[in-house]
């Protein structure tokens, strides 16, 4: 059963950016929205450039659903699901990420949420 | 066995050259061996531009010739040797070098001769006409020991070769026997309007004079006598009193030749004999000689159609003209003198703007007959449209030419244009094929033109050409969105100019005002730009980082497996030795692979971010500051070693790029800048290829403006001459800034030019002439930015809390384990995906 690891503090995020925790050996990139105070956590990985580097890609929104745009060829994933927005059949590991006592924890397990949002589906068609 | 027929054109100037070109393109190229003579001692150039020689350009760039066309087209080219004459019974032509060529068709470009009247003493030394190169290296050698130059003839060739005396800086005067300059184009209020404007530039204009005689001066080496019994010295004549046809070829065969000279030609450009063509100014065409270029290049197009067996033919040439003579606009169209029975006249006067403008129009003021613009010719396009296509006027004509008050606009609506009309006339380019452009798929300005041709000639027509553009789209259905995008419904343009009016100095301050959701990358990134060149805060403050990419909250460039490369500044190129080691010391110490770079200075790869700021503090240690390689911003300032060293220097193009560089170091703007300063015109710099280029000359810095390299090159223009150094830097300080202003994201500043409404002449109008009132306001924004200037590594390296955000984990001090090295002609570089396999091998083995 997966349970909750601790991070780090509130205070080492980077508002409106992101940073990279190694969690149990896995680098997963945290993302925090200060305007809407939410966060997000998806693996580090870019499958495209093949670099651990999302962490350091700039957030915003698609449509309103919360992104994140690799540094290296700025392709779109989506912080929640982690599916890549130009490319569906591409997606890297979404975790469930928790704000609790100014303290930032994950859950490892890859969250279910991974099935796709009708927003996701509007920006297939596109 | 050779089927081929063989083609002889003789001459090679701008028509030959034109006709040539249009014959390769055509089918019928594999039908010719082409075989051409050329007089002068170098295949064809841009005689229109000709006094541009004087102003910095050279018989390069003068050339109308791509490198390598006569030998990849196998086109045989007699360079220096002049066709003699022709053999009609035999179909053959023998040059003044005894080549002798059969040919079974021959096509005449002989052009034509400046005319020098008889005028007793025309042939004393510095006696000179303005037509070849070799003409222009006379006037230069004589120039150097004159103070005093004469133009005899007032037309459009005479203003041009006194711009080129000016250039020469001579006092110059223009003699003219008739009582109006431009007496062919302009009529008397316009032709009183131009000499006031020249006058105003310190050309003297004498009117009405008949020279009767050259003799002695005392003051200078001539003395001109006119035959109203008065005067004038001067050091140099210049004769420019009209050209004649060069026929003597066509005389010597027996072709038939017109009563006033010209080779007679039909509809086909055929002469008298049925296997010659003459085409160009040598050519009569139904009484008449056509001593434009546009009309010339008209009959190279028939000729060639002719040739592959199409459809075409020569029915006479509109002589309309448009140009900017020593910065004066002037243009005339049609039946500018209203000679056509029961013509009308509209006049527009305006003393103090110095703008005269004339309408004709026919008796039921239904057809525009001619125009006369001078001070101001921007309705020119729209009125040729009016008299080439017979579209009806609006029923107050005199609207066309009155000026344009706030919100109104008097233009011709493209839709009013028949498919035919001709938009751009340098190269015929017609609306139907615009629009044709446009439905496959140009959408953009700068596309259309690259696409067409059209607008990159003289650029009269941009206006027009952006008209039927936006037209167009607009009845296409395509909706030209110019939002930045989704989050807010503006330009760049739009948001720099929110910022700056109400003084917004954060991305979420606008954000809240005027746009809509979280942002994306594309609008934080432009906005982080606008604050940054607007504010100039430090780039990594809190509220900013999240509008900064990678690259600019590390200051450093990331590579493609997450490593970042590290470039200090070296200004203008130049380093000492010590810190050449420093350098070579850092890379060593932190087994960094050291590349020289395109700009003159030193890049270390394969940083990772923890070791950014101790290799920073090293560098900082050893003098160096942020190269701002990372930013959209001023990269570098390349120079050649210039006149400290070089045999051949000019001035010190070191000292002036470290200085440059110095002056605009942090600047951020829409892309990176780069520049480049040479200390003469050998180029070694390259300072064409830059946004900013600057050239040494004898006279001070030549300054070029938004060249690039890259994907798609381009060649600087020309922007103003002879400058010194303090001019020059407020030019630069004003191009950049309104750069920064203006642009689109991402856009070089040659996109940005060739975008721009107007183009070159619109940027050197704000520049240069100031017409917007803004120079002032541009320059102390520069200041500004060069007030606040900080190397940003210096700055970070002072921060506890930005230093802690350079590690790869949040919560671990462990690196990157997908960040593999191996070696490579003695440096490291990142394992490629085969030998990171071979690694993970090793390892799990181990």
């Amino acid at each position: 059963m997966s349970t909750w690891i601790d991070v780090c503090h509130i205070d080492d995020l980077q508002a409106d950016s992101g940073v990279c925790a190694l969690v149990k050996g896995k680098q997963i990139a945290i993302f925090y929205l200060q305007r809407r105070q939410e966060v997000y956590a998806i693996g580090n990985f870019d499958p495209f450039s093949q670099a651990n580097v999302l962490s350091r890609g700039m957030i915003g929104d698609m449509g309103g659903e919360p992104m994140v745009a690799s540094p290296m060829y700025k392709q779109h994933f989506h912080l929640r699901t982690g599916v890549c927005f130009e490319d569906a059949g591409v997606s890297v590991p979404a975790y469930q990420v928790r704000l609790e006592n100014g303290r930032v924890a994950v859950m490892l397990a890859s969250s279910p949420a991974q099935q796709k949002s009708p927003s996701l589906a509007v920006c297939e068609m596109e | 066995m050779n089927m081929k027929q063989t083609l002889v054109v003789i001459g090679n100037g701008m028509v030959g050259q034109n006709f040539l070109a249009g014959l390769v393109a055509s089918n019928a190229k594999d039908c010719y061996r082409i075989v051409t003579f050329c007089e002068e001692p170098r295949a064809a150039y841009d005689r229109v531009h000709l006094s541009e020689y004087f102003s910095g350009k050279t018989a390069a760039d003068l050339s109308l010739v791509e490198d390598g066309f006569f030998a990849g087209h196998g086109i045989e080219i007699y360079l220096g040797d002049k066709a003699a004459s022709i053999d009609r019974e035999r179909k053959q032509v023998t040059s003044a070098n005894g080549v002798v060529v059969d040919y079974d068709k021959l096509v005449l470009a002989t052009g034509s001769y400046p005319f020098v009247p008889p005028v007793p003493g025309h042939e004393r030394p510095q006696c000179l006409v303005y037509r070849t190169i070799e003409d222009l290296e006379a006037m230069k050698t004589a120039a150097a020991k004159s103070k005093v130059g004469v133009v005899i003839g007032g037309g459009l060739l005479g203003l041009e070769a006194a711009k080129a005396l000016k250039d020469l800086g001579l006092d110059t005067h223009v003699v003219e026997f008739a009582p109006r300059l431009m007496a062919v184009q302009l009529d008397d209020g316009g032709g009183a309007m131009l000499k006031r404007k020249i006058e105003a530039l310190d050309v003297k204009v004498h009117l009405n004079k008949n020279t009767t005689l050259i003799d002695d001066g005392t003051e200078c080496l001539h003395k001109m006598n006119f035959a109203d019994g008065e005067t004038l010295e001067t050091d140099i004549v210049l004769f420019s009193a009209g050209i004649r046809p060069r026929d003597d070829i066509a005389r010597g065969c027996g072709l038939e030749v017109g009563p006033r000279g010209g080779i007679v030609i039909d509809n086909q450009c055929r002469t008298s004999d049925a296997d010659i063509y003459a085409i160009g100014e040598c050519a009569l065409w139904n009484g008449q000689i056509f001593g434009l270029v546009a009309p010339g290049y008209a009959m190279a197009r028939t000729v060639v159609a002719d040739l592959a067996g199409e459809a075409g033919s020569f029915t006479g040439a509109d002589m309309s003209t448009k140009l900017k003579l020593m910065g004066v606009d002037v243009a005339s169209i049609g039946d500018a003198h209203a000679k056509t029975q029961g013509a009308m006249v509209y006049t527009y006067q305006n003393g103090a703007s110095e703008i005269y403008k004339r309408l004709v129009v026919s008796q039921d003021q239904k057809r525009l007959l001619g125009a006369v613009l001078v001070g101001e010719a921007s309705a020119y396009s729209t009125l040729l449209q009016y008299c080439l296509n017979g579209i009806e006027l609006p029923e107050h004509p005199d609207s066309l030419i009155l000026p344009q008050l706030a919100g109104e606009s008097a233009g011709l609506g493209p839709d009013a244009l028949p498919v035919s009309a001709q938009i751009c006339s340098c190269y015929d380019v017609s609306k139907g094929q615009i629009c044709g452009a446009i439905e496959a798929g140009c959408t953009t300005l700068g596309g259309l033109k690259a696409e067409t041709k059209a607008g990159t000639g003289c650029g009269g027509c941009s206006a027009l050409l952006k008209s039927v553009l936006d037209c167009e789209l607009t009845k296409l259905g395509v909706e030209v969105s110019t939002d930045i995008c989704e989050h807010f419904p503006h330009t760049r343009q739009d948001l720099y100019n929110l910022v700056m009016v109400e003084e917004i100095k954060t991305f979420d301050e606008l954000l809240d005002k005027h746009g809509k959701g979280l942002g994306c990358e594309v609008c934080k990134q432009a906005v982080g730009s606008i604050l940054a060149s607007h504010w100039n805060d430090y780039i990594l403050k809190k509220e900013h980082i999240g509008l900064q990419d990678t690259n600019d909250i590390f200051l450093a460039n990331m590579q493609k497996d997450g490593t970042y490369s590290v470039v200090p500044r070296v200004a203008g190129g130049e380093i000492t030795p010590d810190m050449l080691i420093a350098i070579g010391q850092v890379g060593k110490k932190y087994q960094l692979y050291t590349k020289i770079t395109g700009g003159q200075r030193v890049d270390l790869f394969g940083a990772r971010v923890e070791q950014l700021p101790a290799i920073w503090q090293e560098l900082i240690d050893a003098g160096f500051e942020s190269g701002h390689a990372y930013g959209k911003s001023l990269r570098t300032v390349k120079s050649c070693v210039g006149s400290t060293w070089c045999r051949f220097g000019v001035d010190d193009s070191v000292g002036l790029a470290i200085e440059l560089e110095n002056r605009y170091k942090g600047l951020r703007a829409p892309h990176k800048i780069k520049f480049g300063v040479s200390g003469c015109t050998r180029e070694c710099a390259e300072a064409q290829g830059k946004d900013i280029g600057v050239i040494a000359t004898e006279n001070g810095w030549n300054l070029y403006v938004c060249g690039n390299g890259g994907m798609k090159p381009r060649h600087a223009d020309l922007f103003a001459t002879n400058l010194d150094k303090e001019t020059l830097i407020k030019y630069i300080d004003r191009v950049l800034i309104f750069y920064v202003r203006t642009a689109n994201r991402m856009q070089r500043t040659s996109v940005w030019m060739e975008n721009m409404e107007g183009g070159l002449d619109y940027l050197k109008s704000v520049v240069i002439e100031d017409r917007l009132g803004i120079g002032a306001q541009l320059e102390g924004q520069m200041q500004h930015v060069i007030d606040t200037y900080q190397c940003e590594w210096k700055t970070t390296l002072a921060d506890e809390q930005r230093l802690k955000r350079f590690r790869h984990f949040v919560n671990s001090d462990q690196t990157d384990d997908n960040v593999v090295f191996v070696e490579e002609r003695g440096q490291v570089r990142p394992a490629n995906a085969q030998e990171r396999k071979h690694f993970k091998l090793i390892e799990e083995a181990a």
